[in-house]
C-alpha cells in the first residue's frame, strides 16, 4: 500500500518538476534582450578604458558594478538559477564564496608578511 | 517491509534509463547536483588562478607589462563573441526542452564555431604578444596572465568538445535518458565559462595596473 502511495507521491512531484522545468524556459525574446542589455554592459565597461585619470574612481565603481551585475544575470538567468531549486544556489555559491575568501586570504598574508 | 517497499524504486534506477526519470532522496537530478557541485569547485580553481594574477600583475620589466601590451577593441570583441555564444546556448537548451532537435542541433553548432572564433582570437593574441617578446617565463605577470587565460582557453576547448560531441549524439539519438537534460548540463557548463570571462575581462584587462 505503501509502494502504491510512494510511486503516486513521486510520480506528481515529477509532474510537477517537469511543469516547472518548462516554465523556466522562456521566450527567444526575453533571451535577446538579455544578451542586449549584457552587451551594453560589456560596451560601457570597455569604454572606461579610454576615461580620464581623474575618473578613476568612478571607473572603478562602474566596472566593478557592471562586472557583478552581468555575473548574476548570467547565472540567475541563462543558467535558469533564479528558478531552480535552492539546493543548486547554495551548492555553487558556497563555492564562489569559499573562493573569495581564499582570495582575500591570499591577499591578507602577502600583505602581512611582506618584507 | 514498509522501508523496503519505500527503497524499491531507488535500486530499480536502472529500470527508468529509457524515460530518464530517476529516483532520488532529494526529488532533484543527481547530474544536474553534480554539475552544480563540479562548477563550485571550479570558482575555487579560477579564484585561486584571479588571485594569483592579481598579486604578480605588477612584477614586469617597463616596456611589458599589461599597458602596453593589452589590445582592449581586441579583446571587447572576443568578449562580445562569448557572450553571443551564451544566447546561443540558452536557445538550444530551450530548443531541446520543446524536444525541437533540428533547432538544438543549429544552436548547439553555432555555439560552437562562436567558442573555436574566441579560442582562435585567444591563439591570435598569445601569438602577438610572444611576438612582442612576451614569453611564459619572462616575468611573474606573463607566467600568471598565460596560466590565468590559458587555463580558461582550455576550458572554453573543452566546451566545444562537448558541444560537439552532443550534437553528434542527438543527431545518431545516442543520448541515454533525457535528452533536454544532457543539452542542459552542456549549457551549465557553458554559461560557467561565460561568467569566468566576464570577471577576467574585468579584472585582468580593463582595470588599469
Amino acid at each position: 500500500m505503501s509502494t502504491t502511495t510512494e510511486h503516486v507521491e513521486h510520480a506528481e512531484a515529477e509532474t510537477h518538476g517537469h511543469h516547472d522545468e518548462h516554465s523556466t524556459h522562456k521566450s527567444t525574446s526575453y533571451y535577446v534582450k538579455v544578451t542586449l542589455i549584457l552587451a551594453a554592459f560589456t560596451a560601457l565597461e570597455t569604454t572606461t578604458y579610454w576615461w580620464p585619470k581623474s575618473a578613476h574612481t568612478l571607473a572603478m565603481v562602474t566596472l566593478f558594478s557592471m562586472m557583478a551585475l552581468k555575473f548574476i544575470m548570467v547565472v540567475s538567468l541563462f543558467m535558469h538559477l533564479k528558478f531552480d531549486n535552492k539546493i543548486f544556489s547554495w551548492l555553487f555559491y558556497s563555492g564562489l564564496i569559499l573562493a573569495v575568501l581564499v582570495y582575500c586570504a591570499f591577499l591578507a598574508c602577502f600583505q602581512f608578511f611582506s618584507s | 517491509m514498509a522501508d523496503l517497499a519505500v527503497h524499491t524504486p531507488d535500486t530499480g534506477d536502472h529500470g527508468h534509463d529509457d524515460h530518464g526519470a530517476h529516483h532520488t532522496s532529494t526529488g532533484l537530478s543527481n547530474n544536474k547536483m553534480a554539475m552544480w557541485m563540479f562548477l563550485g569547485s571550479e570558482c575555487l580553481l579560477f579564484g585561486g588562478l584571479i588571485s594569483t594574477y592579481m598579486l604578480y600583475r605588477g612584477r614586469h620589466s617597463e616596456n611589458l607589462g599589461p599597458d602596453q601590451i593589452y589590445d582592449i577593441p581586441f579583446t571587447s570583441v572576443s568578449s562580445f563573441v562569448l557572450l553571443m555564444s551564451s544566447l546561443t546556448m540558452v536557445l538550444a537548451v530551450s530548443a531541446a526542452a520543446q524536444d525541437d532537435d533540428r533547432n538544438t542541433n543549429l544552436w548547439l553548432t553555432v555555439t560552437a564555431l562562436l567558442g573555436a572564433t574566441f579560442v582562435g582570437g585567444q591563439v591570435y593574441e598569445f601569438t602577438s604578444f610572444y611576438q612582442e617578446g612576451l614569453g611564459f617565463t619572462t616575468s611573474l605577470f606573463s607566467s600568471s596572465f598565460y596560466t590565468l587565460t590559458g587555463f580558461h582557453g582550455v576550458h572554453v576547448s573543452v566546451g566545444i568538445i562537448m558541444l560537439l560531441a552532443t550534437v553528434a549524439m542527438v543527431r545518431r539519438n545516442r543520448i541515454p535518458g533525457q535528452k533536454a537534460e544532457v543539452v542542459e548540463m552542456v549549457g551549465l557548463y557553458w554559461h560557467f565559462v561565460d561568467i569566468v570571462w566576464i570577471i577576467i575581462f574585468t579584472l585582468v584587462y580593463l582595470i588599469p595596473s
